[in-house]
């Protein structure tokens, strides 16, 4: 294997802007970010409202919720491709080999990562300030959006793994999108696919940019909560 | 204003914002086709095998078809197996395969109307340079079958269900070799497609069949070599087939079946006949062949 080529498609890839290649980046992109966007939509409140909530069979909820952050992607892929398919229950929808079924998969994915972290940085918090809360009337579910409000740098880093294993991951969007070139290629499914091809370097160049594009997020959240805790005094 | 409440409205105002952007990414992300509106993408689903894309033949027709009619073909790659079962669950327009008698009972459970042939090309038995089994330069395939068993060398099966791993089985049938009951630890299934397949056979030193068009095209080739070609038996035929409309009233007929006529069409086969890597025709049409 020639690293020197390795490293000289991942550069080719990133200055030529090759269109194709940029639709694939900007798919992966909008899907990883979209499915992120969701499951902290439905996993942010669930969470702190699981940490906060006291009712029978609650240890059960949290180890099942814990566990589900280890759900294979192929499975969650599998399930998603039975419901939409168009011999399944949701099959007249049309969405299997969509973009939009790949976000509903990643969904399902980052949902339990979320909700799992949110509720132990909120039990955490809920711990420490509880006495504080109370005596300014904030109590049970009243007291989520501030505990959401006070963990929000913590629960930053909890959607950066949600982002994590939604931007890694081929086995579900493979399965769901069906690796579609122009319309459902992402990233992984591409470094899949040229893997297949015996393009060897090509596939670890795509993989390069694949890094670097996460890095890079990655970066601009840690300045944004840097900036943000600045001012947060 | 107290701190909590201004804690309160900061964290609405997150919410709000998280909202707002996932609002404007769900347009977006919607596929721009389930919702048929005139001036939006008119297009079909092909479920197709391994080897006619990792071969690169559609990165070079489908272009032509799309200049022409105006339709883009959205492909699913996958081995024959699932290909016809993705037309049978209805989840394509299209399937475009080669394995003829899986091809006719697909048809004859009524899963399609009819099934065309388009092109053919050949499979070869490739292997290391090393020759293990004593092969190389031959052209009797199952006489070279039956000395890979013998001396048992690495030998990667697909696995999976393919048009190639069906044409495998049959050859060891051919052969006289029962693979069920001969194979060991030298037969390695890996279930997986061409190239994967092609990979392993590289990093095992072993023999493996593959279609000519993905050989040709693939690129990790290593050590391997083409170790026996041109025996009649290693004949492989495609063949198309669009969705009955009465098993799967959604599917796209009339488009899907422009697609065929297409294919088949003078304009087609000359298509897929100028489809060349490095002057090597891939595949070639025979679409007016009686009994292809």
């Amino acid at each position: 294997m020639d690293f020197g080529a390795i490293f000289q498609a991942a550069f080719a890839l990133m200055v030529g802007l090759d269109p194709a290649f940029l639709a694939i980046v900007g798919l992966s992109l909008r899907v990883t970010l979209t499915a992120v966007l969701i499951a902290a939509l439905i996993g942010l409140p669930l969470g702190a409202a699981l940490a906060l909530a006291r009712f029978p069979g609650r240890a059960v909820v949290i180890v099942c919720l814990n566990a589900l952050m280890g759900l294979p992607p192929v499975v969650a892929g599998l399930v998603v491709f039975l419901l939409l398919s168009r011999s399944g229950p949701l099959g007249p929808l049309g969405l299997l080999f969509t973009p939009t079924a790949m976000i509903v998969a990643q969904v399902i994915l980052v949902v339990p990562i979320v909700i799992a972290l949110t509720r132990q940085i909120v039990e955490d918090l809920w711990a420490e300030y509880r006495d504080h809360l109370r005596s300014v009337g904030l109590e049970g579910l009243r007291a989520i959006p501030t505990l959401l409000w006070d963990g929000r740098f913590a629960l930053a880093t909890a959607l950066l793994a949600g982002f994590g294993r939604a931007s890694a991951e081929v086995g579900a969007v493979l399965i769901v999108g069906g690796n579609i070139a122009g319309y459902t290629r992402t990233m992984t499914t591409a470094i899949t696919l040229e893997t297949s091809k015996g393009d060897l370097p090509l596939a670890l160049g795509l993989g390069l940019v694949l890094i670097a594009l996460t890095l890079a997020i990655n970066a601009i959240a840690f300045g944004a909560s840097r900036i943000g805790a600045r001012y947060a005094g | 204003m107290t701190a909590i409440d201004r804690r309160l409205l900061l964290a609405a105002g997150f919410y709000a914002g998280l909202a707002g952007l996932a609002l404007a990414q769900a347009p977006a992300a919607a596929p721009p086709a389930t919702t048929a509106a005139p001036g939006e993408t008119r297009f079909i689903t092909v479920s197709s095998t391994t080897s006619t894309q990792d071969s690169g033949l559609f990165g070079h027709i489908l272009p032509l078809f799309k200049a022409k009619t105006g339709i883009e073909v959205r492909v699913i790659s996958q081995g024959t197996g699932q290909a016809l079962d993705t037309g049978r669950r209805g989840d394509a327009d299209v399937v475009f395969v080669h394995a003829r008698a899986q091809e006719l009972k697909f048809v004859e459970e009524g899963f399609s109307l009819e099934r065309k042939p388009v092109m053919y090309n050949d499979f070869v038995l490739i292997g290391p340079k090393g020759d293990p089994a004593g092969i190389a330069g031959t052209k009797d395939i199952a006489a070279a079958l039956v000395k890979v068993q013998e001396r048992a060398a690495p030998f990667v099966s697909r696995g999976d269900k393919s048009g190639t791993h069906i044409a495998e089985l049959a050859l060891w049938k051919v052969a006289g070799v029962d693979i069920e009951a001969k194979k060991g630890p030298w037969y390695r299934e890996i279930g997986q497609g061409m190239g994967a397949a092609l990979n392993s056979a590289n990093a095992m030193g072993a023999y493996v069949l593959s279609d000519r068009g993905t050989w040709l095209s693939f690129k990790n080739r290593g050590d391997l070599v083409i170790s026996v070609e041109g025996d009649k038996r290693l004949f492989n035929q495609y063949g198309v087939m669009s969705v009955n409309p009465a098993k799967h009233p959604h599917v796209k007929f009339d488009d899907g079946k422009l697609f065929v006529d297409w294919l088949t069409s003078p304009e087609g086969q000359k298509a897929i006949a100028d489809y060349k890597i490095d002057g090597q025709q891939l595949f070639f049409p025979n679409a007016q062949q009686a009994g292809a």
